[in-house]
Order: C-alpha cells, then sequence, then structure tokens
C-alpha cells in the first residue's frame, strides 16, 4: 500500500513539474484525424489558348488555376431525430451572450444550461455542438481563438452540470458569422454569444 | 532604400537630376500626389489606383508594344502599370510606332526627361503563338541594356508583360521584381466566399475554391503550387491543402475544436497550426503530408497566427500570454519565447519580410486597427498608414512591397503599399468584399 501511495505521489508530482516547463510534446490528437482526399468538383479549367485562325497552338497556359465548387449541405447542423420525450425535451432557448471581451458565464444563463445538461445527462446518445462567436472588432485568427473560448466555457460549465463531455464539441465560428450587421453596440452584444445546436 | 550605384543608371546622381529637372519635377510631383485612375479596356472588373511620390523614382519612356491592339492585351499598359506600382518608376509615355527594332534618337528621349526607354513588339506565329520582344535603352549613356525575346501562348500574354516589367525592375534597381507573382485572397460576395489567385495588378483573377461558408488564412507553398487556408464547410474551422492546378485538395487538420492559421516551413514539409483540442489554441506543427500533430507552445493563453522566419528556425506568433495578444518568436522546435513587439496593448497579425528583418503587423490604437512596420530587434514601429481598418498584411517575395486589406467607403479592399508608405496601390472591386490577401512567392 505504501509503495503503492509513493509510486503514485512521485508520478503525479513528476508531471505537475513538467506541465508547468513550456517543452514542446508529443501527442496523439484526441480525434481519428480524417485526412480525406474529396474529388473536386471541378469545373472548366485554366482559361485555354484557342485563337482564331489557322494554327492553334497547344499546351498548357502556365497561369492554370482549377476552380473547386461547394453546394451548401442540405439540412446542415439540423441534427438528427427529437431528443427524447416531451418531458425530456431541451429547452428552447439556445444561445448564451458575453460581455466584451469575457467568457464567463453570467447568471442569467444558469438555467438555460443547466436544462440542456440534464437532457444530454438523461439521453446518451444524444450530441451537441456549442459554436462561439465574437463581434467583428479585431482580427480574424484571434477572433476565432477567442470565440473558441466562449464555447469552451459553455462546455465546462454543461460538463460542471453533468454533461458528459463525449457527447459535446466546442468549436468556433470567431467573426465569421454574425447574428446581427452593424458596427455599434447594439449589434455588437448580439455577436459575442454561444449557441448550442444539436449534432 | 538600397542605391545600386553600379546597376542603375550611371547618370542618374541626385545632384544633377534636381539641377536639371527640377522644374519638371515639381509638376510630375502635383500631378502624381493626386490619385490617378487606369481604366482597363473592358477586362475584368477589377481597376488600379495608384497614388504618392516616391523619394527616388527612375523616369522610364515606354511606347506601346507593335501589334498589340492586334492581339487584344495591352501589353505597355501593363508594364507601365506594374512599373509604378514598384515605387521605382515614374513612366513617360510613348507614342506608337516603335519597336525594338528601331533606330531611336536617345538624346531625344533624355530631352524629354527619360533615363531610360523601353520599346516592343508582338508577333503572331505560324503555330499560333506569339512572340513578344523589346529592349530597354539607356538614355543617358546611349547604349542598350537588354533585349528580350518571349514566345508564350496567347493565355500567357499577360504573364508575359508581367515579366517583361520584372526584367527591367531588375536591370535598373537590382532587386527581382514581383509582377509575375500572383496573389491569392478571398472575395465575399453576399452568402458565397470565393478563394481567388490573381496577378499582382489584380486582373486575370481565378477561382481556386467556391464555398457557402467562409474561408479565411489562406497561406501559399514556398513552391508557389499550393494553398493552406482554413473552411469552415464542414461547419467548424478546419484545414485544408489545395493544388491550385488541378484543384486536388485534403484535409490536413481536422482535431476536434477549431483548426487555424496555417503557415509554411521553409522547406515546404511541414504547417504550423492552432489547434484548440479542448482547451485555448496552441501552436502545433503537421507534416503535410498528414500524421500526429506536434506540440509547439505550452502556454494556458492563445497562441496562434504563427509564421516561420524565413531561414526556418524561428515561429514568430500572436500570443496574449501578457494580457493581450502581442508578437513572440520561439525557435522552431520549441523552447524559450522571446516577446517582440512592446508598443501598444493590441498587436497581431504578423508578417516577416523574406530578409527575416522586417515585421509588419497590426495594432488596435484608440480602436483603430493599423499597419505597422517594425525592424525585428527595436523597438519603435512605424505605422504605414492612416486608415483605420487594416487586416491582414504579407510581404512581397522581394520584401519592397506589403499588401494588405483595409475598408474604404465601398467595402473591404486590397492595398499595396512601398515600405515607406509613400506609394500606395488599390485594388478597386465592385462592391464585393475583399479579404485576407496573402502574396505568392517568385516562380509559378
Amino acid at each position: 500500500m505504501k509503495h503503492f501511495t509513493f509510486r503514485t505521489l512521485s508520478l503525479v508530482s513528476m508531471m505537475a513539474v513538467l506541465a508547468a516547463c513550456e517543452s514542446p510534446s508529443k501527442v496523439a490528437p484526441t480525434a481519428a484525424v480524417p485526412v480525406e482526399t474529396r474529388s473536386p468538383v471541378v469545373s472548366a479549367a485554366a482559361a485555354g489558348g484557342t485563337s482564331a485562325g489557322a494554327a492553334t497552338a497547344t499546351g498548357t497556359p502556365q497561369s492554370g488555376v482549377s476552380t473547386v465548387n461547394l453546394t451548401p449541405r442540405s439540412g446542415a447542423g439540423a441534427g438528427g431525430a427529437a431528443a427524447g420525450s416531451a418531458l425530456m425535451a431541451a429547452p428552447t432557448q439556445r444561445v448564451v451572450y458575453f460581455d466584451f471581451d469575457s467568457f464567463v458565464i453570467k447568471n442569467e444563463f444558469q438555467g438555460l444550461l443547466d436544462g440542456h445538461a440534464k437532457v444530454l445527462t438523461r439521453t446518451s446518445g444524444k450530441r451537441m455542438v456549442i459554436e462561439g462567436h465574437t463581434d467583428e472588432r479585431g482580427g480574424r485568427e484571434y477572433n476565432l481563438a477567442l470565440g473558441q473560448k466562449r464555447a469552451e466555457s459553455v462546455l465546462k460549465s454543461l460538463s460542471l452540470l453533468g454533461a458528459p463531455e463525449a457527447q459535446l464539441e466546442a468549436v468556433s465560428f470567431g467573426e465569421e458569422r454574425p447574428a446581427a450587421s452593424g458596427a455599434d453596440e447594439t449589434a455588437w452584444s448580439r455577436n459575442r454569444r454561444a449557441e448550442l445546436k444539436d449534432r | 532604400m538600397r542605391r545600386q550605384a553600379q546597376r542603375a543608371l550611371p547618370a542618374v546622381q541626385e545632384p544633377t537630376k534636381k539641377t536639371l529637372h527640377w522644374p519638371r519635377r515639381r509638376w510630375l510631383t502635383a500631378a502624381m500626389s493626386t490619385t490617378a485612375a487606369l481604366a482597363w479596356p473592358a477586362r475584368g472588373q477589377l481597376r488600379v489606383e495608384i497614388s504618392g511620390v516616391g523619394a527616388t523614382q527612375i523616369p522610364v519612356a515606354l511606347a506601346p508594344f507593335r501589334e498589340e491592339s492586334q492581339v487584344g492585351v495591352a501589353l505597355a499598359a501593363i508594364i507601365k502599370a506594374d512599373l509604378e506600382r514598384s515605387g521605382a518608376f515614374r513612366v513617360i509615355d510613348g507614342e506608337a510606332g516603335l519597336d525594338e527594332r528601331s533606330t531611336v534618337d536617345l538624346p531625344a528621349w533624355r530631352g524629354r526627361g527619360a533615363d531610360a526607354l523601353v520599346a516592343g513588339s508582338v508577333l503572331r506565329l505560324a503555330d499560333g503563338r506569339f512572340d513578344v520582344r523589346y529592349k530597354l535603352w539607356d538614355a543617358v549613356r546611349g547604349d542598350q541594356l537588354l533585349g528580350q525575346s518571349k514566345v508564350v501562348l496567347q493565355a500567357d500574354l499577360r504573364l508575359a508583360a508581367h515579366r517583361v516589367a520584372d526584367e527591367i525592375h531588375e536591370r535598373l534597381t537590382g532587386d527581382k521584381g514581383v509582377f509575375a507573382t500572383r496573389i491569392a485572397y478571398v472575395l465575399r460576395t453576399g452568402k458565397r466566399y470565393t478563394l481567388h489567385v490573381t496577378d499582382p495588378d489584380g486582373e486575370g483573377g481565378q477561382v481556386a475554391l467556391a464555398s457557402p461558408e467562409s474561408i479565411i488564412s489562406p497561406a501559399w507553398s514556398p513552391d508557389g503550387k499550393k494553398l493552406a487556408y482554413v473552411s469552415f464547410e464542414t461547419q467548424k474551422a478546419a484545414v485544408w491543402v489545395q493544388d491550385v492546378t488541378t484543384g486536388e485538395r485534403r484535409m490536413v487538420a481536422n482535431f476536434r475544436g477549431s483548426n487555424s492559421a496555417p503557415a509554411w516551413s521553409p522547406d515546404g514539409q511541414r504547417l504550423v497550426v492552432t489547434l484548440s483540442q479542448g482547451g485555448p489554441a496552441q501552436l502545433h506543427t503537421v507534416p503535410v503530408a498528414g500524421g500526429a500533430p506536434t506540440r509547439l507552445t505550452t502556454s494556458n493563453a492563445i497562441d496562434t497566427e504563427a509564421v516561420y522566419s524565413p531561414d526556418g528556425r524561428h515561429i514568430y506568433f500572436v500570443s496574449d500570454r501578457g494580457g493581450g495578444p502581442q508578437v513572440y518568436r520561439i525557435a522552431a522546435t520549441g523552447g524559450a519565447v522571446e516577446r517582440i513587439t512592446f508598443t501598444g496593448d493590441y498587436n497581431i497579425s504578423p508578417s516577416i519580410s523574406p530578409d527575416g528583418k522586417q515585421l509588419a503587423y497590426i495594432t488596435r490604437q484608440a480602436g483603430a486597427f493599423r499597419l505597422m512596420l517594425l525592424e525585428v530587434g527595436a523597438t519603435a514601429p512605424v505605422p504605414l498608414t492612416d486608415t483605420r481598418d487594416d487586416e491582414s498584411p504579407s510581404f512581397a517575395p522581394n520584401g519592397r512591397l506589403i499588401v494588405y486589406a483595409t475598408r474604404a467607403p465601398g467595402g473591404d479592399v486590397l492595398m499595396t503599399t512601398t515600405l515607406d508608405g509613400k506609394i500606395k496601390t488599390r485594388l478597386l472591386s465592385t462592391g464585393a468584399d475583399m479579404r485576407e490577401p496573402a502574396w505568392g512567392p517568385f516562380g509559378r
């Protein structure tokens, strides 16, 4: 017993020391990497060099760019079948709003999160995604990271309320999907948000 | 700006120029400082505006190329716009009728204020290709500096004109021109996003990717053949790599959470990316061919927007570990982190010059986002613009120009600027928002 405890303690303290250091380490991905080669829907290739006249020169122009055309997904993000019975219906409120530069979840949203957490806990097949957003001020990549922090903050709250993390993913759209357009605080406050969606 | 005394026209000495040409220079200064719009003959929807006066501009006379109206590509106009955009030249329009075989009266051109003269022609060959020929004369010394011929397909006539401009630029300044390179950028029209590849004059634009969801952070591979970018097509941020010529594409980072901010290592083998993976954004490197990521930073803050130094030994990135976002630097193999920006409390979007000595980035000052230039190791940055919504700077591969996005009354536009901030070019578009420019490398 003592031996086991000592070994555990030294392992734990070693890990604590390592965690405090900044050094590169190899980490296995927490999710599989679906590195796929999609066949592109390639439309007409680069402008060919056809000339009206006696001779037409063949050959590949040096300026060639192929176009990949993505069509909108039908029913994107709509999610699967209704989760559970009417008794266990998810709250209709699905948006948490944030103050400027903040990831703190205000008290007024605790009820909403509690409701969702209960549904997730009792329906093991239900999956949700939390999408974080920012207002349009600032750089796109930095805002993507800020939006991610908001989504993670909501995920953490749900997890503390009992929702299994395996049923959740936090992602970010940064400033790319504003709910409201405009360059004033009314619009900005409506864009600083995290949305809970069924998957 | 370096003085290329050996390669520039020998008679171009500052005192001589001032004595002979001051009245003309003053008139030209006034003319140049107003915005000069160049109209293209109904080719594409982008036009270019150039404004500003550079410190030292070599006056070059340029005549329309013989037969260029027959082939439908305004070669001389393309060359003129390229030379003026570089900030190093002032073009004097010559009359039609000259070509590379003409006997030219160089003293007369000198009398008109030109230090050099360019004339050429384009000839359609029997096999359907086109022969673009030109000569560059030194009007001061009275001799020929360059004589070139390029045989190209019709689709490459614009590219041939850009290459002519590059050769003139290099012969007269000593630095390679960037007119035959490409710029990638994202266009948003309504609810549609397109990733475009275009010549630096904004023409010849082609679409690499069209998507109903946002595309951000395009990054050219060092060989100019691929683009990495972030696409939200799967309802989250994932990093893709696409072959520009074939359109073949694959996801290289699609881990839990957001995957973004790709940048290529100089050897083209790895990408540094920002992954969240259940925590705050952190830097990782991944092999371009696919495989597990290697974590690079281990802070509890946001670390993102990484770019490699040109020698591959360092990675510059943005971190808010000190409170607000600032630019830092870490050895590419990991280790100690060094802070680079010290002025202001919000500094993002670094771009490093090809010689590794200059850093362009965006600073937020009193709510305005402005493009700044900092010599690495110094503390005092220099603002390059007086606009308020600058984004995403990217150095040209010769280190003499920076492309960036900014907001204008009509929408978001792309601009280029010289490093002294004096010559600016605006690429106009018709009502669509242009953002996220990335300047491609030499060689197509």
